[in-house]
């Protein structure tokens, strides 16, 4: 039996993830299609999030590979341990051993390093593997990746064809620095995670910080829309928001009216660029503090 | 198919209904440009099936899911769907007739120039119909003796006295040409770097495993080097409109044979135009782009432009080794800081800004545009671009970046 769109977001609630009202409905689709899911938005929207959420809501373990420039498959999907390889060699040979079987043992399990890739394929409680910022990997590797996620099988030519256990959930994370493949792109659903609104964003820090009042969580949600809104190079994240918060309750602020000051000094820490924080000046921040009721 | 028990059937049809609404949704989706196939067709049929189709909310959103690649798609899809399934909303969901109907009669068309003479005053419409016209150009070879003094002579020609309409096809073939040449010519400095500076251990032991692991076959590691990236910037703006035809064709040129190049239009607002300029027939690629550009006329706000440029997509489209070509007058009715602000944003993120003004060849110019001037600082190569040799004295520049 299905689960309906509301008791997904309540377990998703459940483990900390606040979702927005389109997510649950593609999760589900996740599971009824086999396909994986592509999430783009902008930096701290909390996208790496969803996977981790999904893995917890589904109770098997999250296998994350982080991609980057000049990722190849040896280090996203398998490598023999040569090293070992080679000691196993030299070892041998002193005992004068068969050729053959000395080939056949280097080959074997033993001296197989699993990466991310290779261990999800393996997994037999269906794991949920996140590929973040698949955008910074090669072209290549994304042609790599999108052979494997259609087949779902690895072949070692050592070892002969690895076909899955189980067929992992599959999310890839974008921030959009390259733009992906068409091939890539139609392969997968497609989620745009947004900034939260400020409902979303209350209950987000809400769930996130333990001991903040709801009126302040309000306040804050609502002030965070307002930096957002500023023309600013970088605009702070949902991480960033939470940060605050934290910040926030950490000097016993209980309104940001009481201490417009202290407010803005730490509102400033938001601001991750030398650029920003010149242009936000004390008087942008009152200006803003004024539209928070 | 007398054997069917009466509800199978029924159900049956209902189904041969929902999955005809459903293929006619794609198609209006496919004339959006939206990417979908078969699959996303099926897809949506088998959603269709499921509880999820009884209400639209979340109808919508997994087709959504489905059917969506990208931002843009993202942004389009709830008023086109909302447009479709609940007949509210937008005026026209259509706004183009199929391209299979448009392809063949296009590539077909006997070089007359008949229809190119009956235009009326120039503009980016004008362009883009009478250009199919010449689109068999590049396939056959130039079979008038006069070609190549008529081509040379052409070269230096401004853009504006270019008149009659077989000169006009002309000057497009050129310019096309123009466009694979320098493809060529930049793309030999690529090659040609065999050995690598450092050694690949990992790869070198790997490799000499069957010696024992002697390293006798040494493996190296070479940098990989990234090839030049393109960004063309294209002003379409009526006071353009004289010159736009020729780039437009040139920058199908570029995107055609250039392994890395994006292409934006601006007039009053952006229009990322790389997909539609892809088409490999240069007519079809020119009646998709009048679709994307409509909203020709008005002031060009050239700052606004480049603000939407650098905000949303500048991140994905510059990397490291990008040039960035703007190709205007520099009129802008926007207000010049703007322009000043924004041109310093896109320098310190692209490697070289070429400013091409096809103002610059003509007699007495000088760059007095406030526009024009803000931007002047910010410009690596401010060049002319009144004709093709204005163009073709470009590459050299762009090889040595």
């Amino acid at each position: 039996m299905p689960l309906s769109r509301e008791q997904i977001a309540d377990q998703l609630a459940a483990v900390g993830y606040v979702a927005d009202r389109e997510l649950p409905v593609v999760l589900q689709l996740m599971d009824m299609l086999d396909r994986p899911l592509l999430l783009e938005g902008e930096a701290g929207v909390g996208k790496t999030e969803v996977a981790k959420a999904l893995a917890a809501v589904q109770g098997t373990s999250l296998i994350r590979l982080q991609c980057y420039e000049g990722l190849d498959q040896s280090t996203a999907l398998y490598e023999w341990n040569y090293q070992r390889q080679l000691l196993a060699i030299h070892a041998r040979e002193s005992e004068h051993a068969d050729p053959r079987a000395v080939e056949q043992d280097i080959f074997s399990e033993r001296f197989l390093l699993e990466r991310p890739l290779l261990a999800a394929i393996r997994r037999t409680d269906r794991p949920v593997l996140l590929i973040d910022e698949i955008d910074r990997a090669d072209e290549e590797f994304e042609a790599f990746l999108l052979e494997l996620l259609s087949d779902f099988q690895v072949s070692i030519p050592e070892l002969g064809t690895i076909k899955a256990e189980s067929i992992p959930r599959v999310v890839l994370t974008s921030n959009g620095t390259r733009e992906l493949s068409d091939a890539l792109r139609r392969r997968c659903l497609y989620h745009y995670v947004d900034f939260p609104d400020v409902e979303r964003e209350t209950r987000i820090v809400l769930a996130r910080i333990p001991g903040i009042s709801t009126s302040l969580a309000l306040q804050i949600a609502r002030m965070v829309e307002g930096v957002r809104k500023e023309e600013l190079r970088k605009v702070p994240g949902v991480a960033e928001t939470l940060d605050w918060a934290a910040a926030l309750v950490g000097l016993d602020i209980a309104n940001l009216h009481d201490d417009p000051e202290a407010v803005h000094e730490t509102l400033r820490c938001l601001l991750k660029t030398k650029e920003d924080r010149a242009r936000f000046t004390p008087e942008v921040s009152a200006r803003l503090l004024g539209k928070v009721a | 198919m007398c054997c069917v028990p009466p509800e199978a059937a029924d159900f049956s049809a209902v189904g041969d209904a929902i999955a005809a609404r459903i293929s006619d949704f794609m198609r209006t989706l496919r004339a959006n440009a939206f990417v979908v196939g078969l699959k996303e067709g099926e897809d949506a049929t088998r959603i269709a099936a499921t509880p999820l189709a009884q209400r639209p909310a979340t109808f919508r959103t997994a087709l959504k899911a489905v059917a969506c690649a990208r931002r843009s798609d993202w942004q389009k899809f709830d008023e086109i769907f909302d447009a479709f399934w609940l007949g509210r909303g937008m005026r026209r969901v259509l706004p183009l007739t199929s391209n299979a109907e448009t392809a063949k009669p296009t590539e077909r068309r006997p070089h007359t120039g008949a229809q190119s003479e009956q235009r009326p005053a120039p503009g980016l419409g004008e362009l883009v119909s009478g250009d199919g016209a010449d689109s068999n150009d590049d396939t056959s070879p130039p079979a008038r003796m006069e070609g190549a003094s008529r081509g040379e002579r052409l070269a230096e020609t401004d853009f504006r006295k270019v008149h009659d309409p077989e000169a006009i096809a002309e000057a497009h073939a050129l310019a096309a040409r123009l466009a694979r040449t320098m493809r060529t010519r930049l793309s030999r400095r690529e090659r040609a770097r065999l050995k690598g500076r450092r050694l690949d251990l990992r790869r070198t032991i790997r490799r000499n495993i069957s010696h024992g692991g002697l390293p006798i076959e040494l493996m190296w590691r070479k940098k990989k080097r990234k090839p030049l990236r393109l960004v063309v910037l294209l002003d379409a703006s009526g006071s353009m409109s004289l010159y736009t035809s020729v780039f437009v064709r040139f920058i199908h040129g570029v995107l055609d044979n250039f392994r890395e190049a994006e292409a934006f239009l601006f007039h009053t607002r952006l229009v990322h135009v790389s997909t539609a300029m892809r088409e490999k027939d240069a007519g079809r690629a020119l009646e998709r782009l009048s679709l994307l550009a409509q909203g020709v006329g008005g002031g060009t706000r050239i700052g606004e432009s480049l603000a939407t440029f650098n905000r949303w997509h500048a991140k994905s489209v510059i990397h490291s080794r990008t040039c960035v070509m703007i190709i205007s007058d520099g009129y802008d009715t926007g207000p010049p800081e703007e322009m000043a602000t924004e041109m310093q944003r896109l320098a310190r993120r692209c490697r070289r800004i070429v400013w091409l003004n096809p103002m610059i060849g003509w007699d007495g110019y000088a760059p007095e545009a406030r526009g024009m001037q803000a931007a002047l600082p910010h410009i690596d190569l401010f060049a002319p671009a009144h004709n093709l040799k204005s163009l073709a004295a470009l590459e050299p520049y762009l090889s040595r970046l």
